[in-house]
């Protein structure tokens, strides 16, 4: 019952194309105020406006900088703890009970805590965005490296790689591939939302830029840069994917 | 000559003392080929894992009179299950357990051809292990084993998990290769008619704690046939031994 694809392409365009010229109508044609909601069709000279000022560009470049320090340093520390977690029990052991302490604590609730202790600056959002990736990327690893195949492990001791270091290379890390990839990418979300939320307390940025408009009721600002955000995730994330498929060229 | 003298294996848990086995005794000519036979559970592959190095006696030795060579390793096994690796191409499967024993690049892609060579699958060596079929398989992993150039190949039930056909082709594979090599060979199964059609001599593995129960040496020319009727003899008179022991409840 496959359909063809030329029906499923037409179908997902009628989609995009209606729902643009809903919400064109909706202010249009008076449901709506268009301050509350802009029509479509004024946000790219709205774009152009703010490309020309130079505040698209300082945003975006200040968001990304925030959002790749913070991604890479969260997910590695994320990535390197979940290893040696899983590869060690006493390490289990002795983390466990804080583990499930810290677990529930959502990332943005360390907001007062990142500003008291690093004021309102890229070190505070740095801070938030790695305390949301952290958890996702451990607990990706751990679960991981303890579901490698036991036998795989012996393998590697019946042919001379014993050392912890000679197994993590030889096999517990090529094995755990994949679903340390998984964990990565819901990071990338994960990270772009502590973005945004670090940024609307202020912190230079693309959310900073959204919230000053906001308070204008500059609402056709605040669409240009929600798509802005939807773009870069969309950028970032098939990045990923292209990257992932790489390493994992012997799935096909 | 590889000696296995007085090994003794239990574990102690919470049920208190489990002795494995107790007192093994068996020397393994050069270039000799040895199976060992019993019934499932006896304790026939955790004797490989012993001799191996991978599981640490209570008590007992296992010498070898050759002396320690570099770029080679000692004890190579062959499993069940061809446990290859999925993410390494199948010539990279086999240099598995070349690295680590200072051999340079070349040094191991050419040993690692070779050996598969002498399995015949010299030209799947740039396939994936998803590429080959169950037979193929086990026939890198045991190119992989005589890549190494052990003193002794161990082989744990590896024809246990193909069909009928495939096995019959491997086990005459096998003798042909053991007879180009002139490796030791030291092989778990417990299909008696596979013992004696393999091996010079067929170990009988009984009793708990196991110990050897008997040792047959099997006479005659090579090849052999399937269907000889003294190789018939001695595997009845294999069977009833070792029915004997399990119906005085020893064996499992």
């Amino acid at each position: 019952m496959a359909r063809p694809r030329a029906l499923r392409f037409s179908l997902s365009l009628l989609g995009v194309v209606l729902f643009f010229a809903l919400w064109e109508a909706l202010p249009r044609l008076g449901l709506v105020k268009p301050m509350l909601l802009p029509a479509p069709s004024e946000i790219p000279a709205t774009f152009w406006r703010e490309l020309t000022s130079g505040a698209w560009a300082d945003a975006v470049l200040q968001s990304l900088q925030h959002y790749l320090s913070g991604l890479v340093l969260g997910s590695a520390l994320g990535v390197a703890l979940g290893v040696a977690t899983g590869m060690s029990r006493t390490l289990e052991d002795m983390t466990n009970w804080i583990v499930r302490l810290l677990r529930p604590i959502p990332g943005l609730a360390w907001v007062p805590f990142a500003i008291i202790w690093f004021g309102v600056s890229s070190t505070a959002a740095n801070f938030i965005i790695i305390v949301g990736v952290f958890w996702i990327n451990y607990f990706a690893a751990l679960g991981a490296v303890q579901a490698v195949d036991r036998d795989l492990i012996e393998l590697s001791e019946a042919f001379g790689h014993r050392s912890p270091l000679a197994k993590l290379f030889k096999v517990i890390l090529p094995a755990s591939v994949q679903p340390i990839m998984a964990g990565l990418r819901t990071g990338l979300g994960q990270a772009w939302m502590a973005v945004v939320a670090a940024e609307l307390f202020g912190v230079a940025g693309l959310g900073q830029r959204m919230m000053q408009a906001s308070s204008l009721l500059a609402t056709d600002v605040v669409v240009v840069y929600m798509i802005t955000m939807a773009l870069l995730y969309g950028v970032v994330d098939m990045a990923f994917v292209a990257l992932r498929d790489r390493l994992l060229a012997w799935k096909a | 000559m590889i000696s296995i003298k007085d090994l003794t294996l239990s574990f102690d848990s919470d049920r208190g003392r489990t002795i494995v086995l107790k007192d093994f005794h068996l020397d393994i000519a050069d270039g000799e080929f040895v199976a060992v036979v019993g019934a499932s559970g006896v304790g026939k592959s955790t004797l490989l894992r012993v001799i191996a190095g991978l599981v640490k006696p209570t008590s007992g030795t296992v010498t070898r009179d050759n002396p320690e060579t570099p770029g080679r390793r000692p004890y190579a096994m062959v499993f069940q299950d061809a446990r290859l690796l999925p993410w390494r191409r199948v010539v990279r499967n086999v240099e598995f357990g070349l690295e680590g024993l200072g051999l340079d690049k070349a040094t191991r892609r050419r040993r690692a051809l070779e050996a598969l060579a002498l399995v015949g699958l010299a030209d799947k060596a740039d396939r994936w292990p998803h590429q080959l079929s169950g037979g193929q398989r086990q026939r890198v992993a045991i190119a992989r084993a005589l890549a190494v150039d052990p003193d002794l190949l161990m082989m744990d039930e590896p024809f246990g998990a193909l069909d009928a056909i495939t096995r019959q082709g491997l086990q005459d594979e096998l003798v042909d290769l053991w007879q180009r090599t002139g490796k030791t060979i030291l092989f778990v199964t417990h299909d008696i008619d596979e013992a004696v059609y393999l091996a010079d001599r067929v170990v009988l593995l009984a009793g708990s704690p196991a110990g050897v129960r008997s040792a047959d040496r099997i006479e005659g020319p090579r090849p052999r046939h399937r269907d000889d009727a003294m190789a018939r003899e001695t595997a009845n008179a294999i069977r009833g031994r070792l029915s004997g022991t399990v119906e005085a409840g020893e064996g499992i």
